[in-house]
C-alpha cells in the first residue's frame, strides 16, 4: 500500500502542479477580479491537494511523525494568511497572494525533505515575518513619507554595506554576514529594498540630468561598496535594477543601452580583476572539465537535475545532498531531482506570473513614486529570480544568489516576503483609493 | 497574460501614462528571457542530460540499481558477457559467464566500475519498456527489467587472441575499420570478474602485474619500430620522390656524435626507402630523420593524436611525445625509430593503422552497437560516424604499399602466404630497458580481402622479435575473422 501511495504521489504532485500553473494564466481570460475569484479559490485547494500529497509521501518514506504536526502547523498559517488578507484587504491582488502562499509551501516541502531543523528555522521565521507583513498595506497607506526620505534610505544602505565591508569575517570568498546580538544577517538582503526606495525617492520628480547624476552616484556608491565585499551577485542585481528604474524614470531607451554597455564593460573588467569570476566562467564553459574544484556544484547540479528527469525521482528518493548549498542557492536542483523538471518548469512559471502581475501593477500607478518603487523591487525579484535559476541550469554563469520564498535563509525569506507584501500594499491603497472615488 | 495588457488598455482608451510603455518593455524582455530559460531546460533534459549523468562523478547512479534489476551485455552475436541472477529471496548477484575473457573489455560493478560496466552503467539501470509495466512494477513495489546492452565484440575472437597469448602479458586489439567497431579488446594478465569481491585486495595489492590495468587502452609502452610508420609518413610528406632514397646499412649509423644500433647489429645492406620500411633498418632511419624537418616532424605527429585526445570509448591514457622543434638531433635519431621517450597506447597504434588502411580517415571507435529493452526493443541503435581525415588520401595509399612490402618481403613474413585474404603491417621489437636483448614485441597491422576491413594490434610484453611473437597472434586473430565473416 505504502508504495503503492509514494509511487503516485510522485504524478499527483506533478498534476496539482500542472493545474495550478495552468490556472496561473487562465486567470487572464476573465475581465475583473471578481470573476476570477472563483479561480483564486481553485488555486488554493490545488495548493493544498500537492501540499497532502508531497508530505503524506515524504512521511511514509521517512517515517518520521513530526513531519505530520508540520503540515498541520503549515496549514494552519497558510489558512490564517488567507482568510486575514481576505477579511481585512478585501482589494488585495489574490494571484500575488496565493503564488507567495505557493512559493512559499514549494520551499517548506523541500527544505523539510532536505533537513527537518532548517525547514522549522525557515518556518518560524516566515510565520514571524508574514505576521508582522499583515500591517505593511496599512502602514503604507497611513504614512505618505517615503518619498521625501530618499536620503535616509541611501544612508542605511550605504551605512549597513560599509558595516559589512570593515566587520565581516570572508566566507567562501566574499563578506555577507553581519552578527548583532548573535542573530546572523545578511544586509544587503534587506538593502535591497531601502534601495528601490532610494532610487525610486530621487527619481520620482524630475528626471534632470544633475538628479539622474546624484541618483548613478548613490546606486555606484551601492554596487561598489558591494563588489569591495566580493558579494558580485548582488552587485549585478543592484546594477540592473538601477537601469531598469532609470529607464522608466527618463523613458529614454538610450539610457538603458548605456546601463548595457557600461555592464557588458564592467562584467569583462571583473573577469580579469577577480579569479572566482573565472572560476566561475570556466565552470560556466565546462563544468565537467572542472568538475574537481570550480565546475563541482554545476556539474551536481546538472547531475541532479539530468537524473531527476521530466518526473523526478520521488521525494526523498534522490541524492541532492551531494550538491553543496543545495539548501540556499541550488534548491531548484534539488526540487528538479526529486519532484522533476515538469515541476521545475511550473515553478519557473509562476515565478514569470508573479514578475509579470508585478509589473502589470506598476502600470497601473499614477503615483509616480509608487511606480517606480514597483518597478524596482518587481526588476530586484525578477532578475534574482533569473540569476540563480540560470546559474544552477547552467544557462548563465553562477552568482550565488537565493530563490526568493524557497532557498533556506532567514534574510532571504523576510525580504522576499516583505517584497511581496510591499507591491501588495501599493495595490490594495490605490485600489482602495479608486473605489472611495467611485463612490464619491 | 498579454490578453491582459490589451484588455487594460482597451478599458481605457487613454495615452499610456508616462513609463508604461518602458515597464512594457521590460515585462517583455523578462518573458522572452524566461522563455529562453525553460526552452533550454527542456533541450538539456530531453537531449543532453543522459550523456552527462553517466559521468561517474554522478552518486545517484546506484540510486537506480535499487529501481531496476542491472541490464544484460551481449556480444554482438547476442551471447551473454553478463547478467543479473535474483535468487528466491531478492539478493541479486552480476555473472560473467567467460569469467576472464571479458575481464577489462566489460569489467565489473563493484569496487568502482571499469569496462562496459562503467560505460553503460546507466543505460543498464535504465529500464525502457512500456510505460504502463512500469507503472505496474512500480505500484507493486516490483523492480523492473534493466535494457540490454549490445556490444560489437565477438567472442570467438576473443578467445582465440586469448589463447594465442597464454600466459604473457600484453594485449590484443581488433577492430573493423570501415565502422570503428571494436571487435576484440583483449588485456593479459587478466581475472575473473565473477569473484572480484573476495580477490580484491590480493588484486590490488599486485603491483607488479598490474591485472586491473586495460592495458589495451591505458598501458603506455614505447612503440619501437612501428613508430617508423610515423616517421615515414613524415618524410612522405616533405619528399615528393621516396624513389630517390638510398642508403647502405652497415648496422649502424653515427651523426654527430650519436649512435643508431640496427636490431641485433644486423647489416641490411643497400636499401631504398620501401626497403628500410620493410626490413625495419634503424640505420636507414635514424638517417632519414636527420633530412626531417623538426616542425613537419612534429605536425605529423599531432595530426596522429599524439599529445591529444583520442576518441575512445574506454577510459585511456593520452600518448605523449617529447619532440620540439628544439629538440637535438639525438633526441629526433632516437624519436623516429620509436625509441627515445615517446609512449603510446596499443589502442592509439590501432587507431593510426585504422585511419592508414581507411584511406586516411578514421572512424569514431565504438564498442556498443545498441541499447534494448529487456524485450529486445531498440532504445537506441549506434550509426558508424566518421572521426575525420588524419592523413592525406595519397599519402594513406603510399603507406599502404609500404605496409604491403612489410608483410611480403620484411619482418612480418609470418603473414604472408594467408588463405583468403591479404594482410600488411608493421612490426616493432620496443626496448624498454637498459638490457638492450629484452624487447616488447609489437606488431600492427590490418587485412581485407578486396580492400582492407579490420585492423589488428598485438603488443607481447617482454616479447622479443615483434616479427616472431607478435604476427602470430595477429595472424590468428586474422585468420578467426575471415574464416567467420
Amino acid at each position: 500500500m505504502n508504495t503503492i501511495i509514494i509511487a503516485l504521489s510522485r504524478y499527483l504532485i506533478i498534476l496539482f502542479m500542472l493545474i495550478y500553473t495552468f490556472e496561473c494564466f487562465f486567470v487572464f481570460r476573465y475581465p475583473n477580479e471578481e470573476s476570477r475569484k472563483q479561480i483564486y479559490f481553485r488555486q488554493n485547494l490545488w495548493m493544498f491537494f500537492m501540499l497532502l500529497t508531497g508530505y503524506l509521501s515524504l512521511l511514509l518514506t521517512l517515517k518520521d511523525l513530526s513531519i505530520l504536526w508540520f503540515f498541520l502547523m503549515q496549514m494552519v498559517i497558510l489558512a490564517a494568511v488567507l482568510l486575514l488578507y481576505h477579511y481585512l484587504y478585501p482589494y488585495a491582488n489574490r494571484l500575488i497572494l496565493n503564488n507567495m502562499c505557493m512559493l512559499l509551501s514549494v520551499g517548506f516541502l523541500i527544505l523539510t525533505r532536505l533537513s527537518h531543523a532548517k525547514a522549522i528555522r525557515q518556518f518560524s521565521i516566515a510565520a514571524f515575518t508574514l505576521a508582522i507583513c499583515m500591517f505593511v498595506p496599512f502602514f503604507f497607506q497611513k504614512c505618505k513619507v517615503f518619498n521625501r526620505m530618499a536620503w535616509i534610505f541611501a544612508a542605511i544602505g550605504i551605512f549597513s554595506i560599509g558595516m559589512v565591508f570593515l566587520f565581516s569575517r570572508v566566507i567562501n570568498g566574499s563578506k555577507l554576514n553581519v552578527s548583532i546580538f548573535g542573530i546572523t544577517f545578511q544586509p544587503s538582503e534587506f538593502i535591497k529594498i531601502t534601495y528601490a526606495f532610494a532610487v525610486a525617492g530621487l527619481l520620482y520628480q524630475s528626471a534632470t540630468f544633475r538628479q539622474i547624476l546624484i541618483s548613478a552616484f548613490m546606486a555606484g556608491f551601492h554596487v561598489l561598496l558591494l563588489v569591495f565585499c566580493k558579494d558580485l551577485g548582488s552587485a549585478v542585481l543592484y546594477f540592473v535594477v538601477y537601469f531598469c528604474m532609470l529607464y522608466v524614470a527618463t523613458e529614454k531607451l538610450y539610457y538603458f543601452l548605456l546601463g548595457l554597455v557600461f555592464g557588458a564593460v564592467a562584467s569583462v573588467a571583473s573577469y580579469f580583476l577577480f579569479s572566482h569570476v573565472r572560476n566561475r566562467v570556466a565552470a560556466f564553459i565546462d563544468p565537467i572539465a572542472t568538475i574537481e574544484n570550480a565546475g563541482y556544484q554545476v556539474s551536481q547540479s546538472l547531475f541532479a537535475i539530468g537524473t531527476g528527469g521530466w518526473f523526478g525521482l520521488g521525494l526523498a528518493q534522490g541524492a541532492p545532498k551531494t550538491i553543496p548549498v543545495v539548501e540556499a542557492d541550488f534548491v531548484f536542483a534539488a526540487i528538479c531531482e526529486e519532484l522533476g523538471v515538469i515541476f521545475g518548469m511550473c515553478l519557473i512559471l509562476i515565478c514569470v506570473s508573479c514578475l509579470v502581475m508585478f509589473l502589470n501593477i506598476a502600470m497601473r500607478f499614477h503615483n509616480r513614486f509608487y511606480k517606480l518603487l514597483a518597478v524596482g523591487l518587481s526588476v530586484m525579484y525578477g532578475f534574482q529570480v533569473l540569476l540563480t535559476l540560470g546559474g544552477v541550469t547552467k544557462f548563465i554563469p553562477l552568482t550565488g544568489v537565493t530563490l526568493p520564498l524557497i532557498s533556506y535563509g532567514g534574510s532571504s525569506v523576510m525580504v522576499s516576503l516583505i517584497t511581496f507584501s510591499l507591491i501588495q500594499g501599493m495595490y490594495i491603497s490605490v485600489k482602495e483609493e479608486q473605489h472611495k472615488l467611485r463612490k464619491g | 497574460m498579454f490578453q491582459l495588457f490589451r484588455k487594460s488598455e482597451n478599458n481605457r482608451k487613454k495615452p499610456m501614462d508616462p513609463g508604461n510603455r518602458q515597464i512594457l518593455v521590460i515585462t517583455y524582455a523578462f518573458v522572452l528571457i524566461f522563455i529562453l530559460l525553460i526552452g533550454y531546460l527542456f533541450i538539456y533534459t530531453q537531449f543532453y542530460s543522459e550523456d552527462l549523468i553517466s559521468n561517474p562523478y554522478n552518486k545517484r547512479q546506484d540510486l537506480y540499481a535499487k529501481k531496476v534489476v542491472r541490464g544484460q551485455i551481449l556480444s554482438r552475436d547476442h551471447e551473454v558477457l553478463a547478467e543479473t541472477e535474483t535468487d528466491e529471496e531478492g539478493n541479486e548477484r552480476r555473472v560473467y559467464p567467460y569469467q576472464h575473457l571479458f575481464a577489462h573489455a566489460i569489467g565489473f560493478t563493484s569496487h568502482g566500475k571499469i569496462g562496459i560496466e562503467s560505460i553503460a552503467n546507466f543505460k543498464l539501470l535504465t529500464s525502457d519498456v512500456y510505460i504502463g509495466e512500469r507503472l505496474r512494477n512500480d505500484f507493486a513495489g516490483r523492480k523492473n527489467p534493466g535494457n540490454k546492452v549490445v556490444t560489437t565484440l565477438d567472442v570467438y575472437m576473443q578467445q582465440v587472441a586469448d589463447v594465442s597469448m597464454g600466459n604473457r602479458s600484453g594485449a590484443v586489439i581488433a577492430t573493423d575499420l570501415k565502422t570503428g567497431e571494436i571487435l576484440v579488446l583483449l588485456s593479459k594478465p587478466d581475472f575473473d570478474p565473477n569473484t572480484i569481491l573476495t580477490n580484491w585486495d590480493e588484486l590490488n595489492a599486485d603491483q607488479e602485474r598490474s591485472v586491473l590495468l586495460n592495458r589495451a587502452t591505458q598501458g603506455l609502452y614505447p612503440p619501437g619500430s612501428t613508430f617508423k610508420i610515423v616517421t615515414a609518413l613524415a618524410y612522405l610528406k616533405e619528399h615528393s620522390d621516396p624513389d630517390d632514397y638510398a642508403f647502405d646499412c652497415k648496422g649502424s649509423f653515427t651523426y654527430e656524435g650519436n649512435v643508431i644500433n640496427c636490431y641485433h647489429g644486423i647489416k641490411h645492406g643497400e636499401l631504398d626507402f620501401t626497403k628500410s620500411f620493410a626490413k625495419s633498418c634503424n640505420s636507414s632511419f635514424a638517417n632519414i630523420s636527420t633530412q626531417l624537418n623538426r616542425r613537419s616532424f612534429k605536425q605529423t605527429c599531432n595530426e596522429l593524436l599524439f599529445d591529444a585526445a583520442i576518441p575512445s570509448p574506454y577510459s585511456y591514457r593520452q600518448s605523449t611525445i617529447p619532440l620540439k622543434s628544439s629538440s637535438s638531433i639525438g633526441e629526433v635519431m632516437q624519436t623516429a625509430i620509436g625509441q627515445g621517450k615517446t609512449m603510446i597506447t596499443p589502442f592509439h597504434m590501432n587507431l593510426i593503422t585504422q585511419a592508414i588502411a581507411n584511406d586516411g580517415i578514421l572512424m569514431d571507435p565504438y564498442v556498443i552497437s545498441g541499447i534494448y529493452t529487456a524485450y529486445d526493443d531498440p532504445v537506441k541503435e549506434t550509426k558508424p560516424s566518421e572521426f575525420g581525415r588524419l592523413v592525406g588520401r595519397s599519402y594513406a595509399k603510399k603507406m599502404q604499399r609500404l605496409m604491403e612490402e612489410v608483410v611480403q618481403t620484411g619482418t612480418a613474413t609470418k603473414l604472408k602466404d594467408t588463405v583468403g585474404y591479404t594482410a600488411s603491417g608493421k612490426t616493432g621489437s620496443a626496448e624498454y630497458t637498459t638490457d638492450k636483448s629484452r624487447s616488447h614485441a609489437w606488431f600492427t597491422g590490418y587485412a581485407g580481402r578486396e580492400e582492407p576491413k579490420i585492423a589488428v594490434t598485438v603488443i607481447v610484453e617482454d616479447g622479443g622479435s615483434g616479427g616472431d611473437v607478435a604476427v602470430p597472434v595477429a595472424r590468428n586473430v586474422f585468420d578467426a575473422y575471415f574464416g567467420r565473416y
